[in-house]
């Protein structure tokens, strides 16, 4: 069972990060539960996602207990980094996160998303980058059958952007070994 | 199979689709409000019928309408929102009159809060609604089961000529998963004898009242519908329950974690087992004639604070064994602590 999380502001495609994993983990044979989190939240407060992936049947949807945690933000960090699991994985936007202390227990990995996302002139795709680091750092599927599951889940919403390619081929190179 | 990811509301508006209803009327209130945003947009495509009233009152009266001229009809809401729904249900019940409603249920009395919660069993199975009635319950704990068990409502409702409930809550409704649809299911507006489709010259005029106790024997009619919904619709899921010390009851998101907990449990040598109620009324009774000597005692998991199944237990099991209860409020209940209470009862220690 993997467990994740995916927060940051809304509008950083968090929510749409969290529902590609599983989308395509589901596609490829594995039970998953997605759920929002969701109140009265501020505009431009925070948004987040639970997401779990298993081989076996899932009981409850809500995460506690968190193996990666992908956070676009500071707040992200703040409110959920004390619930990673040891040896968890922080997918961190390092763009938007700077000059941070992170725990030593958990292995973090810094990613430019916003500037690789301009770069690769599809600024709407920060969170498709993220998911390249995130495929690279957890190996959760392949890299290729990922990158097809992604072209899949906009193709079936009619809204097919090649550059979203580029920016999860970016993501993923952007991580070292 | 096929499978798609879809949230819990979603899929049931979908499932109401594919069940052939046309008619939705209702009114927006988190946690169920993309079963009324989706329809609004799907009923279109159909052909069907989509009404947002001016409040769940307008609503349900207007489904009792639809429902009396032999549409399939449904309506959801949660909290206060299905409070408004109750006068409606007696009246339906009343007329002899299919429908179906759902409760996504949300936390708290009066206008509570928006999370999950298992806090409305008592008014789903003894009715809100003023008068003498039952209506069958049934309480999804997947978005499998929110669609399967939506399609079923609508067949027992049109069997019994009844109002049929779905018990969900804030969790299965939000939450995503992978379900396999059901194929599109034609509805016949004018296959009922007893619907109101307009009347030819010398054709025996029909009525839909809600004065039905004019017949001569309305106390035996009613009484023998709830009697044939007893026998024929206990629904549940049981699991280790053959050799189980400890048996749990619970249904909906709670029991979910149920499962999880026997599992747990009988790979520490600890003998948990479960009974899912699928339908909460009527009682799953017959369930219980599984436990065998080897049952200590039972305990409810659910959301509420009172442990509103209890009573249901004790009386389903002739008050032979203790029932507990771990109920919490606006947290899923958890594996670990099911299982240390499950210990406390086994050594006898205070739960």
């Amino acid at each position: 069972m993997m467990e994740i999380i995916s927060a940051g502001f809304g509008g950083q495609g968090v929510l749409t990060a969290g529902l590609i994993l599983a989308k395509v983990a589901m596609d490829n044979g594995k039970n998953v539960t997605w759920i929002p989190s969701y109140g009265s939240e501020m505009r431009g407060g925070t948004a987040n996602c639970g997401v779990k992936i298993s081989d076996d049947e899932i009981a409850s949807p809500f995460v506690k207990n968190i193996d990666v945690l992908i956070a676009m933000n500071g707040p992200s960090i703040d409110k959920f980094e004390k619930n990673m699991k040891p040896d968890g994985i922080l997918i961190v936007n390092s763009s938007m996160v700077k000059d941070r202390q992170y725990r030593d227990d958990i292995k973090v990995v810094e990613v430019l998303a916003n500037d690789i996302a301009h770069e690769a002139n599809n600024p709407r795709g920060v969170n498709i980058v993220i998911l390249g680091a995130f495929i690279k750092a957890t190996n959760l599927l392949d890299k290729d059958t990922f990158a097809k599951g992604i072209e899949n889940f906009f193709a079936d919403k009619g809204k097919v952007n090649p550059a979203n390619q580029v920016c999860f081929e970016m993501g993923y190179n952007s991580v070292e070994n | 199979m096929e499978y798609v990811l879809m949230k819990g509301n979603e899929a049931l508006a979908e499932a109401a689709i594919r069940a052939g209803c046309r008619f939705y009327s209702g009114y927006p209130i988190t946690p169920q409000t993309e079963i009324l945003e989706y329809l609004s947009w799907r009923m279109d495509e159909v052909g069907g019928e989509f009404v947002q009233t001016e409040s769940e009152l307008g609503g349900i009266n207007m489904m009792l309408g639809a429902s009396a001229a032999g549409a399939r009809v449904i309506g959801s809401s949660s909290g206060p929102g299905f409070s408004l729904f109750q006068e409606g249900i007696s009246y339906l019940v009343a007329a002899d009159l299919p429908a179906v409603l759902v409760d996504v249920m949300r936390y708290g009395n009066g206008l509570g809060d928006i999370g999950q919660s298992q806090g409305d069993y008592w008014q789903l199975t003894r009715g809100g609604g003023h008068g003498d009635y039952r209506t069958i319950v049934l309480a999804p704990n997947s978005v499998q089961e929110n669609v399967d068990l939506t399609h079923l409502a609508f067949d027992l409702a049109e069997k019994y000529r009844h109002p049929v409930i779905i018990g969900s809550d804030a969790a299965i409704g939000q939450m995503m998963e992978k379900v396999a649809l059901p194929e599109m299911e034609e509805h016949d507006i004018d296959k009922f004898h007893w619907s109101m489709k307009g009347c030819k010259k010398g054709e025996e005029q029909k009525k839909i009242t809600n004065l039905l106790y004019y017949m001569d024997n309305y106390d035996e009619f009613l009484a023998n519908k709830y009697k044939e919904m007893e026998d024929n619709e206990q629904r549940w899921e049981s699991m280790e329950v053959e050799d189980a010390e400890v048996v749990l009851v619970s249904y909906g998101i709670s029991s979910r974690v149920c499962k999880e907990a026997v599992k747990v449990a009988r790979s520490q040598g600890i003998k948990l087992g479960l009974i899912r109620p699928i339908s909460l009324w009527p009682y799953p009774i017959k369930a219980f004639e599984e436990l065998s000597d080897s049952c200590k005692a039972l305990m409810t998991v659910e959301m509420n604070i009172l442990g509103q199944m209890v009573d249901d237990v004790i009386l389903a099991t002739g008050n032979k064994y203790p029932v507990y209860k771990y109920t919490t409020v606006k947290d899923v209940p958890e594996t670990e602590v099911i299982i240390e209470k499950a210990n406390k009862i086994l050594s006898g220690g205070e739960v």
